[in-house]
């Protein structure tokens, strides 16, 4: 149909989709004038403490809050008891995730506490500072039990079983399996193998999770201002858990500061907080501090994997094989539960890769420490560390440069549709010319002649690649099979207002990332105004459609798409009232710019704001039959993939002091195809923000733990997170494979960054390390561990 | 146990008098007792530099400084920076290039900035971009790869010096 707007021509009218426009929303955040949930004050708002275990396993004996409750301004203490009546727990389980178990879990645990840091009692006062004073005087009986610590001896007989119901501390496994991997090693060239380690990490939402509920008794309605990724999801979780009808709660999202998957997830903590604003019936307010943050933020990516390749004496890859351990702490974090990583490290292993033969294996099991569950790239550092690790391997193995060997076993472009070995389906990926571009933009041959000069005078250089893919769009396979209620489908309400401007209600979130900027150009460009009289819509089940939010790169990809159709269909309505007005055929009409014009001399006819007049104040003059919706709302899901994988290849340039074991970023590089752009600026700076994550995890962020279970990071002096001054600049580059599956072609990008960094910053190392023989797999590549792996200091 | 403490001093151009307990810290001062919601609080070690804000004219860790400390100062937030159009052009860089994502850090990250410019303009010169990442490795942004950020600051000091150069004869 004539409406239907083509994104690949680049001389349209009213072009906003592909162009680097800033954001809408920016302004306001650079003045301060942003709104967080912290910033919020309603009435009668109290504020909570809570008083967390001390220990990593330990019964709760008596509780005793006596001297607490005299200290001034506070009004209540509430422990597990006095919530579990309002509270119906939860087991995060999915049921695609066959054999999967976990113990069922409560706002506040009732007789024992499984990790150091868990809430065990809430102090409510009328200051922060009071609540926190209070909660120091709580007393209570401890009687300690034997932590698990280490996931290595999770599962051994000797080791004691955290949830005696469950049996044992198994959480998950899964084997994926194809081909004849047996026979693939028997007969290889070459064999290579490594033991790779991914250290604990967090994502350190510089804004702390904040939560701010309140209920109220007169009509039963529970208001949550929560600083979350998926407002709809935690809709459906407090109705359900607090019983209340799901039109009763509306949860509310202003601006949220940061969140990387950290604020997708249910916290006992935060449903304890929605629990006691029922009971006390008034606002109820907490924000987590950064110590808090650390031992109660969910963790991610504890994993150990031993891995080996084999490659025939042509230089070809004929299998995988990795073995991969993981420890979630004590319960599976609901709803989307801590199994995903695993899952995910098992379908992604070897990704990029043409190969024929496959078997990965996941473990997941309990232990005392703060548990993990998705945290940006939720199991693609891992996977695409274990695979281009042994990539660089093979290569040296077989005596190829890393680009060629690459460039022979990477999954040919053209070649697509296609199914890896591990059962990922591929749209359309673009491997080969990634790496082409990425080695021109880096000058590889140069850099690579630079090394050999510089080593003569004991300079260390090391150049690193990964090449990975990335799960982005993901369809109701993802989690909604499994039996959790997170919609994978997105809506987008488009309204044109009487003076021709237009409201656009999405049901994807913001948290930083530019989604009401892109949902602005895509809604101007097709409902056909100009960009700044648009204005977005989101985070607010009340108001906006329902909705899955913003995560696993869905934003542009799936609530993109339905912008696009719903100001496509709000245009088609407009034209409509246009030729009754104009006595015209709809067809000859078009909207630019915020005009109706005649489509064929683009001559204009009259405003957009005359036809809203007319239809909102002046009905009486058209047509009694004529339809005159300027509102369409439009809903996307995809349908024939279960999700867009996206593709990539990375490249660190760093130098490794071989005294110190310090390492020196010089230089990164990062090409991304994740199909339409909409908006370059914001892609560049995501891209960006993923691979400092990502270098993050590579070089300093961990959180370590003492054998008995105790957290010994407890603040941003001890868990370093990547500055300023160590990071470098970051090129990236763009291939454009659009999905075939939505007019719109968007993938995800937010991802792409932090999947390949840490295995392009590992490989560069090692690199650098080549003259040397050492080798490092253990992330964070410490100076300590690079000196151990160079024999200088003794390993631990 | 009341510890309050009196202070008068002049906030973003205003004179304030307050009680405060001793142990406020200048950043929930500002945020709970007068409303400025601008300055956030990230780590409350003096580490993340979110709650950056200035004391008599130099930037200061609002996590760190006792509010009963400042009995006759004067404290700029990034509200009474942005009403005075003094950061307006760092502003308007920070949006034309995406240096800010969730804008948490934002207001820390562009006060230590406007310092770097300020005494590079003092000394007629352009700071380097290593210069620059220096000067901000005491501010953590979680979501930028801090390349925009530079790009930003880079920019602003370029233009600054350029057009105090073209104005001199």
């Amino acid at each position: 149909m004539s409406l239907v707007i083509d994104p690949r021509s680049v001389d349209r009218p009213n072009s906003y989709i592909g162009r680097s426009i800033p954001r809408p929303n920016a302004r306001k955040l650079v003045e301060g004038r942003g709104q967080y949930v912290d910033d919020l004050l309603l009435p009668r708002m109290v504020h909570v403490a809570f008083v967390r275990s001390p220990h990593a396993h330990a019964r709760i004996g008596r509780i005793d809050a006596s001297a607490a409750l005299k200290l001034p301004g506070v009004l209540r203490i509430f422990t597990g008891h006095d919530l579990a009546p309002h509270c119906e727990p939860w087991v995060a389980v999915l049921a695609h995730l066959k054999g999967m178990k976990s113990a069922a879990q409560l706002p506040l645990p009732l007789a024992t506490a499984t990790w150091a840091g868990e809430a065990v009692a809430a102090v409510v006062a009328d200051s922060r500072a009071a609540a926190e004073d209070a909660a120091a005087k709580v007393s209570i009986d401890w009687q300690m039990l034997p932590p698990v610590a280490d996931m290595e001896t999770a599962l051994d007989k000797a080791t004691p079983v955290i949830h005696a119901e469950l049996g044992d501390n198994l959480v998950f496994e899964r084997v994926n399996e194809s081909g004849n991997v047996a026979e693939a090693f028997r007969s290889a060239h070459k064999v290579v193998e490594a033991t790779f380690h991914s250290g604990r990490h967090t994502g350190v939402t510089l804004e702390p999770r904040s939560i701010l509920a309140e209920f109220n008794k007169g009509d039963g309605t529970l208001t949550v201002h929560h600083a979350t990724q998926a407002p709809h999801m935690m809709q459906e979780v407090l109705a359900q858990h607090l019983r209340l009808p799901l039109s009763a709660v509306r949860v509310i999202c202003r601006d949220i500061g940061g969140s990387y998957g950290i604020k997708v997830h249910v916290y006992p903590d935060e449903v304890a907080v929605a629990v006691i604003a029922k009971i006390m019936g008034r606002p109820v307010k907490f924000v987590a501090d950064r110590l808090e943050s650390f031992a109660s933020d969910i963790h991610a990516r504890d994993h150990r994997i031993k891995g080996r390749m084999a490659v025939d004496a042509q230089g070809r890859i004929t299998a995988f094989d990795i073995d991969d351990l993981t420890g979630i702490g004590p319960y599976s974090v609901y709803p989307r539960t801590s199994a995903v990583e695993g899952n995910q490290v098992v379908n992604l292993v070897g990704g990029p890769y043409d190969f024929p033969n496959y078997r990965a294996k996941t473990t997941v099991v309990l232990q005392n420490k703060v548990p993990t569950c998705q945290y940006r790239a939720v199991g693609h550092p891992i996977a695409t560390a274990v695979t281009e690790g042994l990539v660089d391997l093979g290569a040296e193995a077989i005596g190829m440069d890393p680009v060629a060997f690459r460039l022979k076993n990477l999954m040919q472009d053209g070649t697509y549709p296609r199914t890896s070995p591990a059962g990922m389906r591929f749209e359309g990926l673009s491997h080969i010319k990634s790496m082409g571009l990425l080695v021109e933009m880096m000058d590889y041959r140069g850099l690579r002649a630079q090394q050999e000069l510089l080593r003569s005078e004991g300079v260390h250089r090391g150049i690193g690649f990964a090449s990975f893919i990335e799960l982005t769009n993901p369809s109701p396979f993802m989690y909604g099979i499994g039996g959790a209620r997170i919609s994978a489908q997105d809506g987008c309400t488009v309204r044109i207002d009487p003076d021709g401007s237009v409201v656009a209600a999405t049901g994807v979130t913001e948290q930083g990332q530019g989604t009401e900027a892109i949902i602005r150009q895509i809604v101007a460009e097709a409902v056909g105004v100009p960009i700044d009289v648009v204005r977005v819509i989101t985070g607010d089940t009340l108001t906006t459609p329902y909705g899955g939010g913003t995560w696993a790169c869905r934003g542009a990809g799936i609530g993109g798409e339905a912008a696009l159709q719903a100001g496509l269909a709000t245009k088609h309505a407009a034209l409509q009232v246009a030729g009754a007005m104009l006595q015209a055929a709809p067809d000859a009409l078009d909207l630019v710019l915020g005009n109706i014009v005649d489509k064929a001399t683009g001559a204009v006819r009259m405003p957009l704001g005359e036809l809203g007049r007319i239809v909102y104040f002046r009905g009486d003059t058209l047509p009694p039959d004529l339809p005159r919706e300027l509102m369409q709302t439009r809903h996307f899901i995809t349908k024939q993939y279960p999700f867009a994988f996206t593709n990539g290849v990375q490249a660190s340039h760093l130098e490794v002091d071989v005294d110190t074991g310090l390492v020196k970023l010089l230089k990164h590089w990062c090409v991304e195809d994740c199909g339409r752009i909409i908006n370059p600026l914001l892609v560049d700076e995501q891209v960006r923000g993923g691979v400092v994550q990502g270098i993050g995890g590579a070089l300093f962020e961990h959180c370590t733990y003492s054998p008995e279970g105790q957290l010994t990071v407890g603040s941003m002096v001890d868990y370093l997170v990547p500055m300023a001054a160590e990071m470098p600049d970051i090129e990236v580059g763009h291939v454009e494979t659009p999905t075939k599956e939505s007019l719109l072609g968007a993938k995800g990008a937010g991802e792409a960054g932090t999947a390949g960094a840490p295995a392009a910053i590992m490989n560069a190392i090692n690199n650098a390390l080549r003259p040397h023989g050492a080798k490092v797999f253990a992330q964070p590549f410490t100076p300590e561990r690079i000196l151990a792996a160079l024999g200088r200091v003794p390993k631990r | 146990m009341s510890t309050e403490v009196g202070i008068s001093l002049t906030v973003n151009g205003e004179r304030v008098s307050r009680r405060v307990e001793a142990r406020r810290h200048l950043i929930d001062f500002l945020r709970l007792d007068l409303g400025l919601m601008g300055s956030h609080a990230g780590c409350e070690h003096g580490v993340c530099g979110a709650c950056t804000v200035r004391v008599n004219g130099l930037i200061v860790r609002g996590c760190l400084v006792l509010a009963a400390s400042l009995d006759g100062d004067t404290v700029e937030t990034i509200e009474g920076a942005s009403d005075s159009g003094e950061i307006r052009d760092l502003q308007d860089a920070f949006v034309a290039r995406n240096a800010c994502q969730c804008g948490y850090c934002t207001p820390g990250m562009l006060l230590t900035a406007a310092e770097l410019l300020r005494e590079n303009a003092e000394a007629g010169s352009v700071p380097s971009r290593d210069a620059i990442r220096e000067h901000l490795s005491g501010n953590y942004c979680r979501c930028t790869g801090y390349h925009a950020i530079v790009d930003a600051v880079e920019a602003v000091a370029k233009a600054r010096t350029a057009s105090s150069g073209a104005g001199k004869p």
